[in-house]
């Protein structure tokens, strides 16, 4: 048996692990929510019987309030059926804006733990490109990852999706520490496999707070 | 008895107190860890139930800092988890309920640590 570790699919299993376990956090969180409305009208209901009025409005504002989670759990599952289907084939066409918007959606949760706010400036037209949509969702994150890690006291990253000659380009921009972050702290040895699976480039400007990843516009080509 | 409730979800642990309210229970609410410490520091509390995961300050964390500067205090965890993982990363004597949680097994946890 073969138990060399493969790197591209230990750090994909990783990755999806890692989303999933965050989502159904955040589900679990609006299942609780809807869960103690309900037994707060349940709590209404026996005091009710007990001769107490109900209060019309509040009931009202359960009904809100427990719709408002059901919506929040649905974007929560839509996500992570979007995430799950990204699998379903290895070479498509992308979008890299629906790309940006979905990785971040899913570490949204991340994002607020870490204190850091997201700035993404999706591109007024689609930015196409041919890839491995799963692959490059894992190394979009490994840069936010590291991105929002070293954000510095500024704790934004901005997020650019735009055309090349050749391709496209996505942008991690206002990262305000990379200036005082050791250049070989990234990309690392899962980072450099899936820029090469995805026959991409990264390139840092500490000076200008700015990590750039350069696609082609198709892998296959 | 008084109790103070954190979890950086607001309407969850504001309905939870109003619950509590109606089976005799008093019982604050905040949002954060820092919150939580500025609200200890007006106002005495028995015990304190605290999510696990919270940005900036953990509920696990929370609890040492807690614990330092009110050492009588209880503390129940609640997590979202399903296990019991982080729960046991920071203590192995508090109490812990998984969300969604059963508001009569919390009333049934706070007399519990309250006893302790």
């Amino acid at each position: 048996m073969n138990c060399k570790p493969d790197m591209i699919g230990e750090t994909g299993l990783h990755f999806f692990g890692k989303m999933s376990a965050t989502n159904c956090h955040d589900i679990k969180n609006a299942l609780a929510i809807i869960n103690e409305n309900i037994g707060l009208l349940q709590d209404f209901i026996l005091m009710s019987e007990k001769g107490m009025a109900i209060d019309q409005e509040r009931l009202k504002t359960l009904a809100e309030k427990v719709v408002k989670q059901v919506w929040r759990a649905d974007g929560f599952v839509k996500n992570m059926s979007r995430f799950a289907h990204s699998i379903d084939e290895p070479v498509v066409n992308v979008d890299l804006n629906e790309i940006l918007e979905l990785v971040k959606m899913l570490s949204s949760r991340f994002v607020s733990m870490r204190g850091v706010t997201l700035r993404p400036e999706p591109s007024t037209n689609p930015v196409m490109v041919t890839t491995n949509p799963f692959l490059l969702e894992n190394l979009v994150w490994l840069c936010l990852d590291f991105a929002m890690e070293v954000a510095g006291s500024g704790k934004a990253v901005g997020l650019i999706s735009e055309e090349t000659k050749n391709g496209a380009r996505i942008r991690f921009t206002h990262i305000e520490g990379l200036k005082d972050t050791p250049a070989d702290l990234f990309p690392t040895e899962q980072a450099n496999a899936l820029l090469k699976a995805l026959k991409g480039e990264l390139t840092s400007d500490p000076g200008a707070g700015e990590l750039a990843l350069t696609l082609p516009g198709d892998i296959g080509s | 008895m008084r109790l103070l409730l954190v979890d950086d979800e607001g309407e969850l642990v504001s309905t939870i107190a109003e619950r509590l309210s109606f089976r005799g229970i008093d019982a604050d609410w905040v949002t954060s860890g820092e919150e939580a410490l500025k609200k200890a520091e007006t106002e005495s509390y028995d015990l304190a139930v605290l999510d696990v995961k919270m940005p900036r300050i953990s509920g696990i964390r929370l609890k040492g800092m807690l614990e330092e500067k009110y050492p009588d205090m209880k503390f129940i965890f609640m997590t979202g988890h399903g296990s019991e993982d982080d729960f046991r990363t920071g203590s192995t004597n508090a109490f812990y309920l998984v969300k969604p949680i059963n508001i009569e097994a919390l009333v049934s946890k706070i007399n519990e640590a309250l006893k302790k």
